[in-house]
């Protein structure tokens, strides 16, 4: 997987944009993260030296949250919810079929680095459960046999 | 670079406020009729979008600016029948609109009619019911926070001062001082709605006293609980209610900076609660000098990194220092030492919600409703196996019965009820013989349960309580934060030993070593996510023991949920070879043996999705 | 001063100390594992919980961590305390079965053997080894990593660190001896669970014994602003 080099002027503008606050590192890297779709070394080391925080501190704070990869991720993000509510309405199922069809566990990326797939818990949208999103876009009423035409649906 | 000449909004004094709310009164026509289309990320993923671009296409097209509004709001609760569009000023509540449906809304509410064909139907009665209020769902709720959410575009803080939003603040700074805004607090009993159930007032006195330099006010909308969405519909739909709050909560404990912590996985609440904080800035309703009374206050949004363990106030405040989410011993209370060491007022939204009400009707009429030790109403979501799916606002006190049967509708496909779980993965399970049971912060406990934040997952006879127990087990496992060895290591051992049960693994002993490592966890975690994890598992024990046993000494999963201890295979009596199952199968372990011979089922390549199951209305799948 | 009570014994002590300090002061033994009087205290190994009694209630709190009251009533073996000891002990056992230091402690704590799968981890999680890096070198080379069950102890990307100075506290303040450190030659091992690292030592101008890492000379010297002759001899051979 290819990593990517980050431009320092655009970290740089980040760090700005929050006064280089050391207290703002888990928005700091989100924005970060954002802007490359994962966390490159690079920027981890500019982002401790901009806020005068030790790299292992800033690599701890980015491998804790679920939130961040500190590895390149695919084209797509599909986050499976894995919450109370789509648990009970079966969304084990759908999560096992999609791992099936990609042929990646959660939090995995397929060799051809066009999904990702992450489960999260609960994305506060419950009366549709069970819930798939893809790049933001929210998918209800998921079943085995919808993953599919859903998948396909993404180029 | 040139400067825009901007004329200033800002209110000097709470007249002034007054006599903006009075003109922005003025300036509204109260009978022309406004479309009111539900922008919560429910109905978003059902298809507002589109149904909102349909209804700003058709009437731009007709030129009908002039006759009818559009308005984006915030979540009205009933997220079943989404997407949801409210008509003012009647309520008329149209359910499950399409894009298609805007055309003939338009026409026909510019006309002074309805269309009968999107009212919600009672399923019980059959009759079709035209107002909100009507709505059986809607009867039985007390929606003093929520209720206001149709009426307000959240990102338009007019909308929130038309309706009275900012004159409690204007109360607080004209004339209270801090130590009476707390007694009022005080007084009508309010006990936060994150879990903890703690005395608010008594929280703001303790903060007030404490010794420190500076002192912080935090809104927690890390909601973590899966399966709840109160605080998320509070923060999206209406952001300045829980601002409103927070102003004078600073106020009356001496703070000038707070904070709202937001869960990563809400970025439409984010947004809104950024646009609201720019707009009460406009106003001089935050920051210097506020309404011309003197005091600062400003407020930062911090965005959560996806951890469960955030939503715990120590943690929450170590993210908030940019360190890793763990949190410390509280012998000294964060309101003592909480941010930077210093004396830190941390409450949920829907707490901070509540406090604009309390000071602008008074604690004596907010302590008429709800409980004993329990004043108020409480939001939750009602979710999982139940036919009105959506969130709810109660008075404590109402029964579980009432709620999931008289609000809820009742369990799906005439199944039967089997529990409810209340305050997530710190709650615990109730079965059916306490449906009659009060809720409220006190009752709950009794049960061996808890509040919690608000989520309400029912589960009918198809949901395996051990895998249930299982499954809020390994998400614990997956949010704690590894800092103490009890809870680290003992989640990973009771994953382990209830993934074995439910695999077929059980063996005599099990349930003595779940019950002892419980008790290790209660009373050595360090923090209250170990120490309230053996509740599901505690809960379903106690409640629903045969079920264990059934999985470690029959290696049966009653309910018919394990994989492993489940088959799949056909009832050749009662199938008709119509070949449905065999289409559904991902891995073609069915075969199709044409119409009038049962079709044949593969057990070597079935996989157990339940897909089959799922598809065949004939019942000519088993699943045992 | 405050008065108290630890299993029965009336005793004196001083506001602001806490159960540890004062039950160490005076000869009561309570286990501990990431406790260090070097570092500040942290909580973790949960193993100095002790049962207190304050407003009539009982619970169990960290000895490490709780600073002592007038009246307060202590329980350092009570039955609740001595089953909660062993749980975790047996907790820990299962995790490093094979670490000696652990074993001992389990041993000495009345356990023999763990009801649980068994791992093969040498690392405690006491994150002693962390915070006197942060804390004592000033240094931070070494964090946490990941969180819960996968947790692990490292540097950044488990690679060789920029900022290590090969000083060895860590080494030194692991309880358990998880972390290695070698000197052979002119050159210092240390060996972290997941990744390790080399260093060249400076050898003493008087008796040619290799005694320190030349990166920590070079910190030392960028801290204290001490010329660099201060280092040409070793402890044993200065005046």
């Amino acid at each position: 997987m290819k990593a990517t080099k980050p431009d320092k002027q655009k970290i740089k503008s980040i760090l700005a944009s929050y006064q280089s606050d050391p207290g703002m590192l888990v928005p700091i890297l989100q924005d970060v993260q954002a802007e490359y779709n994962y966390l490159p070394r690079e920027a981890l080391v500019q982002v401790g030296e901009g806020l005068g925080v030790p790299l292992s501190q800033v690599y701890s704070v980015a491998s804790f949250f679920k939130a961040f990869s500190l590895k390149p991720r695919g084209r797509h993000l599909i986050n499976v919810c894995l919450g109370t509510a789509c648990h009970v309405r079966g969304a084990g199922r759908v999560l096992d079929e999609i791992e099936r069809r990609l042929g990646v566990k959660s939090g995995e990326t397929t060799k051809n680095m066009k999904y990702t797939l992450e489960t999260v818990n609960c994305v506060g949208a419950c009366a549709l459960g069970p819930i798939v999103v893809i790049d933001g876009n929210y998918s209800g009423q998921m079943t085995g046999s919808k993953v599919k035409p859903l998948l396909e649906s993404y180029k | 670079m040139a400067k825009k000449q901007q004329t200033s909004k800002r209110l000097n004094s709470v007249a002034a406020l007054e006599a903006l709310r009075k003109a922005i009164v003025a300036s509204r026509d109260p009978d022309k009729p406004c479309i009111t289309v539900c922008g919560g990320t429910g109905c978003l993923a059902l298809g507002a979008r589109d149904v909102i671009a349909g209804f700003k296409r058709e009437i731009e097209k007709g030129g009908l600016e002039g006759k009818v509004s559009l308005k984006i709001t915030g979540c009205p609760g009933f997220c079943e029948k989404g997407p949801l569009v409210v008509i003012k000023p009647e309520d008329i509540l149209y359910q499950q609109v399409k894009a298609g449906d805007a055309a003939e809304i338009i026409s026909e509410t510019v006309k002074g009619n309805i269309v009968d064909r999107l009212l919600y139907v009672d399923p019980n009665t059959g009759k079709k019911t035209t107002y909100e209020s009507d709505v059986p769902f809607y009867k039985k709720q007390k929606r003093l926070l929520l209720g206001s959410n149709s009426s307000i575009d959240p990102t338009v803080i007019e909308d929130y001062l038309a309706l009275g939003g900012y004159a409690a603040l204007g109360r607080a700074l004209s004339g209270m001082t801090p130590e009476g805004i707390i007694d009022e607090v005080k007084k009508s009993g309010l006990r936060g709605r994150g879990g903890g159930g703690f005395p608010t007032g008594a929280k703001w006195e303790t903060c007030r006293k404490a010794e420190g330099e500076k002192r912080y006010v935090i809104c927690n909308c890390d909601e973590g609980d899966p399966g709840a969405f109160m605080d998320r519909s509070l923060m999206e739909g209406n952001p300045h209610s829980v601002l409103e709050g927070m102003i004078i909560g600073a106020y009356a404990v001496g703070s000038h900076e707070g904070y709202i912590y937001v869960r990563n996985e809400y970025p439409l609440a984010v947004k809104n609660a950024e646009i609201a904080i720019e707009q009460a800035e406009e106003y001089g309703l935050l920051g210097r000098n506020i309404l011309g009374s003197g005091f600062d206050f400003s407020v930062k949004i911090s965005r959560g990194g996806g951890a469960f363990v955030c939503g715990e106030s120590t943690a929450l405040m170590a993210s908030l220092e940019g360190k890793v989410g763990e949190p410390r011993a509280k012998y000294v209370h964060t309101v003592e030492k909480g941010l930077w060491e210093q004396p830190t007022n941390l409450n949920n939204v829907e707490t901070w919600a509540n406090v604009p009400l309390i000071i602008k009707d008074g604690a004596g009429r907010y302590a008429k409703i709800g409980s004993e030790g329990s004043k108020g109403t409480k939001i939750f979501s009602l979710v999982g196996k139940i036919n009105n799916t959506g969130l709810i606002e109660v008075p404590m006190g109402i029964t579980l019965r009432e709620i999931i049967y008289g609000i809820g509708g009742g369990i799906p496909e005439g199944k039967k009820f089997k529990a409810v779980q209340t305050g997530g993965p710190s709650g615990g399970c109730i079965p059916d013989s306490f449906l009659d049971l009060p809720v409220d912060f006190d009752q709950l406990d009794k049960a061996g349960s808890m509040m919690g934040s608000g989520g309400m997952i029912i589960m009918d006879e198809n949901s395996c309580m051990v895998d249930i127990a299982r499954y809020f087990i390994n998400f614990l496992e997956g949010e704690s934060c590894g800092k103490c060895l009890p809870c680290r290591e003992g989640l990973k051992r009771m994953s382990q030993i209830l993934t074995g049960i439910t695999e077929g693994r059980g063996k005599d002993g099990d349930i003595d070593l779940l019950e002892r490592l419980s008790a290790t966890l209660v009373d050595c975690s360090l923090c209250a996510l170990g120490s309230t994890a053996p509740n599901p598992v505690l809960t379903t024990l106690r409640y629903f023991r045969d079920e264990y046993e059934a999985h470690i000494k029959d290696k049966r999963c009653p309910a018919g949920v394990c994989k492993a201890l489940v088959t799949y295979s056909i009832d050749e009596e009662k199938c008709p070879g119509c070949g449905l199952c065999a289409k559904a199968c991902p891995v073609e372990a069915i075969t199709d043996m044409g119409k009038k011979k049962p079709a044949i089922l593969d057990k070597e390549k079935c996989i157990k999705c339940g897909a089959c199951y799922d598809v065949c209305n004939l019942g000519a799948v088993i699943r045992k | 001063m405050v008065t108290l009570t630890i299993d029965g014994r009336k005793l004196k002590a001083e506001e602001g100390k806490t159960i540890l300090q004062v039950a160490e002061d005076n000869n009561i033994y309570i286990p501990t594992l990431c406790f260090n009087e070097a570092v500040k205290a942290y909580g973790a190994c949960r193993l100095c919980l002790v049962e207190i009694t304050r407003r009539g209630r009982e619970k169990l709190v960290a000895s490490c961590l709780y600073e002592v009251e007038e009246g307060l009533k202590v329980k350092t073996g009570s039955d609740r305390v001595v089953a909660n000891r062993k749980m975790l002990m047996e907790l820990l056992l299962a995790r490093c079965p094979n670490n000696k230091e652990v074993q001992d402690l389990a041993r000495k704590l009345g356990v023999e053997e763990t009801s649980f799968q068994q791992d093969d981890n040498q690392c405690i999680l006491c994150a002693l080894c962390v915070r006197v890096c942060q804390e004592v070198v000033g240094v931070s080379a070494i964090s946490l990593v990941n969180r819960g069950v996968d947790r692990q102890m490292g540097t950044p990307y488990y690679e060789p660190s920029d900022v290590c100075i090969g000083c060895g506290s860590c080494a030194y303040v692991c309880p358990v001896g998880a972390i290695k450190f070698e000197d052979i030659g002119d050159t210092r091992y240390i060996k972290w669970p997941n990744n390790k690292m080399e260093f060249k030592l400076k050898k003493c101008k008087t008796c040619g014994s290799y005694w320190i890492p030349e990166r920590q000379i070079e910190y030392m010297m960028e801290q204290t602003g001490l010329p660099p002759d201060t280092f040409d001899n070793c402890p044993d051979c200065r005046d």
